[in-house]
This record gives C-alpha cells, structure tokens and sequence, in this order.
C-alpha cells in the first residue's frame, strides 16, 4: 500500500524560561492511503504536539529539533510557511477539539468555508458557493442554503463540530488530523460525529489522524493504534491486537483504569499510582518506569527499543527482552530497527 | 439488608433562572424543573445527564448555594428550601462539595493546610495544635504528606488537587458529600486513583454522595442507583445494575448505546441507537414531555402532556407515557 504520511525520528521541544520541555522525544511512525491512526494518550504526553508538528503548526518557543515529516515523499519540515500554506487546508486539514474557538465569530460560516475553498482551487464565488452548500449537505446539516448565512454563534457545538469538518474535507484532503474532535461534545453528539466521520472516510478515502485520550474512541473508529506516554510511543498496533493482548504495561494499566460497560458486574478499578511525568526534567530511561510494577533496573536507566511481538505489534518495554525476568502476559521476541517498523506501522 | 434510611430527600425541587423581559416577553430557564428523589443513608446516587440538563443546578441548589424556586429538600427530616443563612449554618457542616475543576476551585493564595482548616476553624471543631495534627491526619487519609501543608496550590498536579479538595471537604465531618463531575477534568490513570479513594473513604466515614458525572460508566461504577436528567427532568431512576441492563426509557437507552466501547469486536455496536439533533432549549420549555423532539416513539399525547415519574416495577421510577408498549410489559 501506499504511503502517505512518515515521520522519522520526530523530536519537537519548547523552549521556556524554565528550561527545555521535550514534548516529542523521537518518534517514529507511518500511515498508509485510508489508514485511521489513533494516537492515544494523557495530556502532556505528546500527542498533540506530534500532529501539529505534522502540519508545522508548532508555535514560538516550540521548534521541531530534529526528524523529518514526509508527505508523499516530501519533507514538511524543510519547507518555509508560504510553501506550507499549500498543503495546509489543501491536502492536509485539521479539526480541532473546541469548536467554538476555531471558527471567527464574526463572520457567517458561509463566509468561511467559502474562503477556504477559493484559498486552494480557482472557484468563482458562485461555484464555491455550490460546493459549500454540497458539503453542508454532507456533513449532515438541514437547509444548507439558508445555513450558509447563519453565524457561529447560530449553531450548537456539535452542529459546529459538522462545519468544521466540512471546512476541512473542503478541498479533498488526502490526509485529516482530528485533535480530539470529539472531547468537548456529549456523547449523543459525539456518537452522531463519530458515525459521520466513519462514512465520510468510507465515501473519500483520505487517511485520518485521530487524537484522543478515550480508549473506547479508538475502539470506534480506528484500524491502528499509537500509545504515547512522555513524548515517547509506548507501543503501536493494529487495533485487534491492541485491545485483545496489550503489551506495554502502560496500555495494559490504561485499560484497567476505565469500566468495562459490558461484563455486567462491578470491579474495583485498578489504577496506575502515581502521577504523568515533569517533561522539563524526563526521567531517564523509560518515561513510564516511575509508576511501573515491574520496572527493573534497566527501565531507570535506558529507554527500551520497540520489540516486536508480530508483524502488526510493537512495544517499548525491556520486559520482551530474552534476558529479562518471565511475566505473564509479556511475549518474549526481538527488537526491531526503528526503520523496520516504520514499514509495517 | 439493612433497613434503608432516607437522608435527603427532594420534593418537586424547581430552580428557575429569569433572563429578562415582560409579560408574553418574559424569559425563564426552567434549569430544574420538579425532580423528586430520595438518597438513602450510606449510598452513592448517580446524577447522570447531557450539559445543561441541570444536573449541577441540583446539586448547587440541594446545598442552597442558590435559592430554590419551589420545592422541597429535606435533609434528615428538615426543610432546606425553607431555612435562612444564620439557620442553615448547622448543615453547611453536614453537606459539603467537590467541584468538577481542581484548579479552579482552591485559592491560590491559601496554603493546604490554610484551605483544608478554614471549615475546621469556620465550625469551630478544632484549634491550635489539634487542628495542625487533624489537617496532617487528612492529608494521610486522602493520600498526601504532612510536608505538602505548608504548599500552595500551584506546586500539585490535578490529581493531587483533586485530594486537596476532598481533604477539604472531609475536614468538618459531613454527612452527604456532593461530588459535582469530580474527575471529569482528570486523566484517564488518575481518574480510577480517584474513584477508588471517594469508594474507601465511604466505607471508612459511612458518608453518602450525590455523584454529579456526564461519563456513565464511571457513574455506574460508584453508584448504587441512578438518576437519567433531561432537561431539568428526571426521565428514568433507578439501581445502577437495573439501568444498565433494563433501561426502559427511550432516552436512557439511546443515552447508554452512545458510550464508546473500549473493544474493537463488541458486537453492541450494530444495535446502536443514534440520537438525532441536539439537547433542547431550556428557555420557556413547551409543555409535553422534554425529549419529544428527539425521541422515535413520540406521539402526539408526549407533546402535549409531561410524563410523571411512575414505578414501573420496584425501585424502578420511570416517566414516559408509552413505557410498557415500548418495553412489551
């Protein structure tokens, strides 16, 4: 399959008066033509800071400080922002969590949408008119025509959440970065967005970055998983995999954490002690060693490579290594190159 | 079973909010409009619903920090609604909160031990060196040190503020502790840490919460019965077992078939119910059931007439008109 988004070796820190805080400490992964990759994770641990690195909007005192974004072969992050500005919107959109703040208020949403779609192609006003009230249309919202005149304001949030998405498949992207879309809206709503997005995907065909720190929201809408913690991938999968035999002992808390709606009878939780790591001063090692069971020695000291449990798992956790101590539910393989992985995930 | 006891009940609570104009103008949003509800002595009753259905408009008004527009809370027999400040004093004690936003909620001005001993000083339960060694006592029960008392806010993580907030609302010994959305802002791993303590510490102090929470399977988690609000309504009560598996009215089970489930190969995903449009305006409601607009089996009768909250079986409370055809029962 088709490659079309690859991120190698992605470092991006901010730089603060307090100091340095890496919020992405190399990472490495790949997506592929129709892909719907979840990043999952808690807040600081990276995951929106990845995509908006992706996309280059990395703000002032944060800087990508080494690693390459390629999109369909092109490295984003050697271009300047004028020659950004023709991906942008074009062929790779963004959908933000909170709808409110990502629309002008002042403008009609007519108004918007029609500015995004004239930005990228050659559309008179009349034709990106049509094609604005086509996608209206398509995002589910009744009476586009008169919809068209409406403020921000006007709408509800998840019916904010529909034009923004409009706004973003404006131009056909082939890639869409979806930060956590779904967060600030109820789960009513979220089950209509959730399910809207699904088709559109079916019905475009671009690949989707996905954001979110719901484990069931993954569940949903995804075929790959990326676990982040620490600005570091604790293990990335394919979807089956990941929920059906987890193999970073953080994946594996994460899912303890939350309540199974389905297994009928109540069970104390088990959470992870402590609390997400300072990224001003990481710990050295795995990020996750802290607050891990069954740190070693080892943890504290080296972050692990990606072991490879099969052709469509990988985990950073020493606990796969030949050498290390027998757990259950730890399959025993090899580490792979970063590069290797990059292939297959 | 132990003989259950009632330690606040509600009666016809209605919070109205006047938003401005006159006569045929006049704007009011009806956020709680007629709950009835008993929370028993000991348990945890889950306050569940969409944003702005009025969930923590109930649980405000319950601890009188607005005036009730009509109704009644009884809380060990006495009527709240009906008492002033100076009477209400006594039960300011008996009642406390946990609020959704630890970062908003503590002074940042205010040491730990400064926030957690204000109670203790405001009821006059303890001084001086006995009130240094109780603070230190909470910080224990609530998972924190004795060297955090001297901190300030800012140098804690949420999940550590979270504490410092249940510490606080501990100090004066209450009875009936409204948690409104206490881990919504939290992370995923700090979430349990949190719903496994408020469990704990209700077995060890016999506390009884009203659990306010948008996220219903941490709701189903720490209740033992369950309130479904729409609109300022309450449209389906019961035990949080029965819920889950019985849900009767229309919105409790589209409002449950909503959740995303944390497995890739559940098969529940091909009943699912979506609910189309959004949550309704709360502002001069129509008469008629609330979810109406929004519900597949609404006829004409739902939109002229409001449902009452009716026992369907035991313990099971439900208000909708057409219950038993929809359920076949």
């Amino acid at each position: 399959m088709a490659k079309i988004l690859e991120v190698k070796h992605l470092v991006t820190s901010f730089f603060t008066h307090l100091g340095e805080v890496q919020a992405v400490r190399d990472i490495s992964f790949s997506l592929e033509k129709g892909d719907i990759l979840g990043i999952v994770g808690e807040s600081g641990s990276g995951k929106s800071v990845t995509s908006l690195s992706v996309i280059g909007l990395v703000d002032d005192p944060g800087e990508i400080v080494s690693g390459a974004v390629l999109f369909e072969g092109e490295d984003l992050t050697k271009l300047s922002d004028r020659e950004l500005n023709k991906y942008r919107g074009d062929e790779i959109s963004m959908i933000f969590q909170d709808p409110m703040t990502s629309i002008n208020p002042v403008y009609t949403i007519g108004n918007q949408i029609i500015e995004v779609i004239r930005a990228h192609s050659d559309m008179n006003h009349l034709e990106a008119k049509a094609r604005a009230i086509e996608l209206l249309d398509l995002v589910g919202i009744p009476e586009p025509v008169t919809r068209l005149k409406s403020y921000p304001h006007e709408f509800s949030g998840g019916m904010r959440q529909r034009v923004l998405i409009a706004m973003a498949l404006s131009n056909n992207p082939k890639l869409l970065i979806a930060d956590e879309p779904t967060t600030a809206l109820d789960v009513t709503i979220q089950a209509q967005i959730l399910d809207l997005m699904r088709n559109l995907q079916a019905k475009m065909g671009a690949s989707i970055i996905f954001i979110t720190h719901d484990l069931g929201v993954i569940a949903e809408i995804c075929n790959k998983v990326i676990v982040m913690y620490g600005g570091k991938i604790m293990e990335k999968a394919d979807i089956m995999s990941l929920y059906e035999k987890p193999q970073h002992p953080y994946t594996q808390g994460l899912m303890q954490s939350v309540p199974k709606p389905e297994t009928g009878q109540k069970k104390r939780l088990v959470p992870i002690v402590g609390s997400p790591p300072d990224l001003l001063k990481p710990p050295s090692g795995c990020p996750f060693s802290p607050r891990c069971k069954y740190a070693m020695e080892v943890c504290l000291k080296e972050s692990a490579p990606l072991y490879k449990i099969s052709s469509t798992q990988f985990a950073s956790c020493w606990l796969h290594d030949k050498e290390a101590p027998v757990v259950e539910g730890f399959v025993k393989c090899e580490p792979v190159l970063d590069e290797e992985a990059e292939v297959i995930l | 079973m132990i003989k259950k006891e009632p330690l606040l009940e509600v009666r016809n609570l209605k919070k109205h909010f006047y938003l401005g104009g006159r006569g045929s103008k006049k704007k009011v949003l009806t956020a709680v409009d007629g709950l009835n509800f008993v929370i028993y002595k000991g348990e945890t009753f889950g306050l569940v619903g969409e944003s702005g259905c009025g969930k923590t408009t109930t649980g405000r008004t319950i601890i009188r920090l607005y005036k009730p527009t009509d109704g009644e809370i009884l809380f060990e027999g006495v009527d709240l609604s009906a008492l002033n400040e100076k009477q209400l004093f006594p039960f300011r004690k008996k009642i406390q909160m946990i609020f959704q936003d630890p970062y908003a909620s503590l002074n940042t001005r205010m040491t730990v031990t400064d926030i957690i001993g204000e109670g203790i000083e405001t009821h006059h339960l303890f001084s001086g060196k006995e009130k240094q060694e109780r603070i230190y006592h909470l910080l224990e029960t609530v998972g924190l040190k004795r060297e955090h008392a001297s901190r300030y806010p800012h140098e804690f993580s949420g999940g550590q503020r979270q504490r410092i907030g249940i510490a606080r609302a501990l100090a004066v010994n209450p009875e009936l502790i409204i948690c409104d959305e206490p881990i919504s802002a939290l992370d995923v791993s700090i979430q349990a840490q949190v719903v496994n303590m408020l469990e704990d510490l209700q077995n060890e102090f016999g506390l009884t919460y009203l659990f306010i929470a948008h996220d219903l399977s941490m709701v189903r988690q720490i209740s033992d019965r369950i309130g479904v609000m729409y609109l300022g309504k309450l449209m389906e009560v019961t035990t949080s077992d029965e819920l889950y598996d019985n849900p009767y009215h229309p919105y409790t089970k589209s409002l449950l078939s909503s959740i995303p489930i944390p497995d890739p190969r559940s098969t529940m995903r091909e009943s699912r119910i979506i609910l189309q449009g959004d949550v309704g305006n709360p502002i001069n409601p129509k008469p008629g059931c609330r979810f109406a607009p929004r519900c597949i089996y609404a006829k004409d009768r739902c939109r002229s007439e409001d449902p009452e909250l009716v026992e369907i079986k035991p313990g099971h409370f439900t208000a909708c008109h057409f219950v038993k055809e929809i359920n076949d029962i």
